[in-house]
């Protein structure tokens, strides 16, 4: 191995000496690579200002966290999102009891059990329903619930189209912190005699435990912000409704969706006041999320 | 956000075949795993053939060419509707996306990966994310009240460059236009496109990126010849998966595209796409036949979205082959 140093070039400080011109086009992409990220920052920036600059003041005010638009006119001020709140919650919750236990079990399918064609065909299908539009699962739940059952546009069938926006993200999150946690504890536990079903349900899934929940909150996230199926199957009421199976429910996009058609400023305000409590909580929800993961993931 | 790159490689097995005893909670607990995998199996299947079944009755009784008429009328009878105006809306609004989109995510993902410390990177990577937490709603609304006016002197210089090129052409003075929905939709797909990107990017062997540095490369060059070969493959996918997405956006394209009566070419025009026609008719659903017209139109979108969908698994699963 020769160890010349080059005589030809003169030394000047560095190792290797470059071209003016290749120096240049190394400048042009750094700049070029810090204004993409500007950039992608001036909307959210621009957003997040517009939304709390424009619905603050509303959502400190009297009976916004408590009351409903009940017998509010679209030019009036007052009342509040409750009806709405709690028409977002209940039926991302109502998702979550239906999309977490199947969600759950896909992904120990996946990881602990799914071997060969079913498998694979099951893999391939979690991905496609990640890429289903919201509102085809919209309509999907329409043709089964309104046209072949005969029932009525109601909050549950809300739920049950969010289902299929959840279950991706559920079983993606959850197999993901399931095959981080190290075989050496399975092995261990089969070592005890302890069977494979106990193995998983008490070692493995408890393990996994914070990213599970991550995965959770994260869907439950997306699933609020969710518009289109509330557009097919989810009229908007201005009352407080609770009742799942009969008549309209409010929820936050549809309350944002119905002042947006009003020009009045009461209506305007409340559309930007509606608009910060949905951010609110989706934000919440994501950085619990991510504050879960980082403290009580799998350690690598 | 590794749930959306489509990890889902089955690999050598962690448990294997031990342990399973055949013990009644044995039966049960692989019986309610493998349920639920058939479950989701089934859900596509039904999504398929609900869609199918009530969507074919309605194209029977469609007194038009449903491939090829430019007509939308559910309330004639026999009713008329075809879907080449949605289908054009759909397409460009999200081509014009992705191409916004991708040179952007890139970039940021270059920054993220190459440039930043990981002091910065971290909490810039949230940052990015969080543009994916804004629900669709809100860039709809913010798209209409404050990008609208905003993009108007935009669109205006470039018709007047560029407006003998039909696609530019913005005599037709609409204020919802196409261009304005895929600057949002851009917007909106950035967080995935980005993610994805950082993630194959960061996969970079660093033996290939040390092994250019060493040779003399600036970091640029390293990034050309190192970075961007290893990761094309993904960011494709990556467009791929943010494509997927624009093409069934429908709250914030509907707020915010005018519709219009003449069908134009142009990007400076208003119309409908799929998703937003179904959602702005959503309250007309009266009779099955047309609630079946409408659900024809969510089947081709549905279509539609598997196929590119599909398109970017392949791209990334044969990456995953060719890099193991």
């Amino acid at each position: 191995m020769t160890t010349e140093t080059p005589t030809a070039a003169p030394f000047q400080g560095g190792l290797v000496v470059r071209s003016g011109s290749r120096v240049l086009k190394d400048r042009i992409a750094t700049v070029l690579v810090y204004l993409a990220f500007a950039l992608a920052m001036v909307p959210l920036i621009w957003i997040m200002w517009t939304v709390v600059a424009n619905g603050w003041d509303l959502l400190l005010s009297a009976g916004w966290w408590t009351h409903s638009q009940r017998n509010i006119l679209p030019e009036q001020v007052g009342g509040g999102a409750y009806h709405a709140i709690y028409g977002t919650v209940v039926q991302a919750i109502i998702c979550a009891v239906i999309a977490v236990p199947l969600g759950v079990f896909t992904a120990i399918y996946l990881v602990e059990y799914g071997r060969g064609r079913l498998a694979r065909v099951v893999s391939f299908m979690v991905d496609i329903l990640t890429g289903i539009p919201s509102i085809v699962a919209a309509l999907f739940i329409y043709a089964v619930w309104v046209t072949t059952f005969g029932f009525h546009r109601v909050a549950f069938a809300v739920s049950l189209s969010l289902v299929l926006l959840m279950i991706p993200v559920v079983v993606r999150s959850t197999e993901e912190m399931l095959k981080l946690v190290p075989n050496e504890l399975r092995e261990a536990s089969y070592a005890l005699g302890v069977p494979k079903w106990k193995t998983i349900a008490q070692i493995v899934v408890p393990t996994a435990l914070g990213g599970i929940v991550t995965g959770i909150m994260l869907g439950l996230a997306r699933v609020m912000g969710e518009t289109a199926p509330l557009l097919i199957l989810g009229p908007y009421a201005a009352g407080i409704a609770t009742d799942l199976f009969n008549g309209p429910m409010a929820a936050l996009p549809t309350l944002i969706r119905e002042n947006f058609g009003q020009p009045d400023p009461a209506s305007q305000a409340r559309m930007w006041a509606s608009a910060l409590t949905l951010i609110l909580i989706v934000l919440v929800l994501n950085i619990a999320g991510r504050f879960v993961a980082r403290f009580s993931g799998v350690k690598k | 956000m590794a749930t959306i790159t489509g990890r889902s490689e089955l690999d050598a097995s962690p448990s294997g075949d031990l342990g399973g005893t055949g013990r009644f909670g044995d039966r049960l607990f692989s019986g309610l795993a493998t349920g639920s995998g058939i479950v989701v199996v089934g859900i596509i299947a039904a999504v398929a053939v609900f869609l199918i079944a009530q969507a074919v009755p309605a194209l029977g009784k469609d007194g038009s060419n449903f491939l090829f008429d430019r007509i939308w009328d559910v309330s004639s009878s026999p009713l008329k509707f075809g879907i080449p105006d949605l289908l054009w809306v759909t397409v460009i609004s999200s081509i014009v996306a992705m191409v916004l989109a991708v040179p952007v995510a890139i970039g940021v993902a270059l920054f993220l990966t190459q440039y930043a410390s990981p002091r910065v990177s971290r909490p810039a990577a949230y940052l990015v994310d969080l543009l994916a937490a804004v629900p669709s709603i809100v860039y709809g609304v913010w798209g209409v009240v404050y990008l609208t006016p905003f993009l108007g002197p935009v669109q205006d210089g470039i018709s007047s460059a560029l407006g003998w090129i039909p696609l530019f052409d913005n005599s037709a003075g609409t204020t919802g236009t196409i261009f304005i929905g895929s600057v949002v939709l851009a917007i909106m797909i950035l967080p995935i496109v980005t993610a994805i990107s950082r993630e194959v990017f960061a996969q970079t062997p660093s033996t290939h990126k040390e092994g250019a540095l060493a040779l003399g490369a600036t970091r640029w060059e390293m990034i050309r010849t190192a970075v961007l070969p290893f990761g094309a493959p993904g960011a494709l996918s990556a467009a791929m998966l943010g494509l997927g997405r624009a093409l069934g956006e429908t709250i914030a394209i509907s707020l915010i595209l005018s519709t219009v009566p003449d069908f134009s070419w142009s990007l400076f025009s208003g119309g409908e796409t799929f998703a937003s026609k179904i959602a702005n008719n959503a309250a007309e659903f009266d009779t099955p036949t047309k609630a079946g017209a409408f659900i024809a139109a969510g089947l081709v979108l549905f279509v539609l979205t598997f196929v590119v969908n599909a398109i970017a698994r392949v791209v990334i699963e044969r990456r995953k082959a060719f890099t193991e």
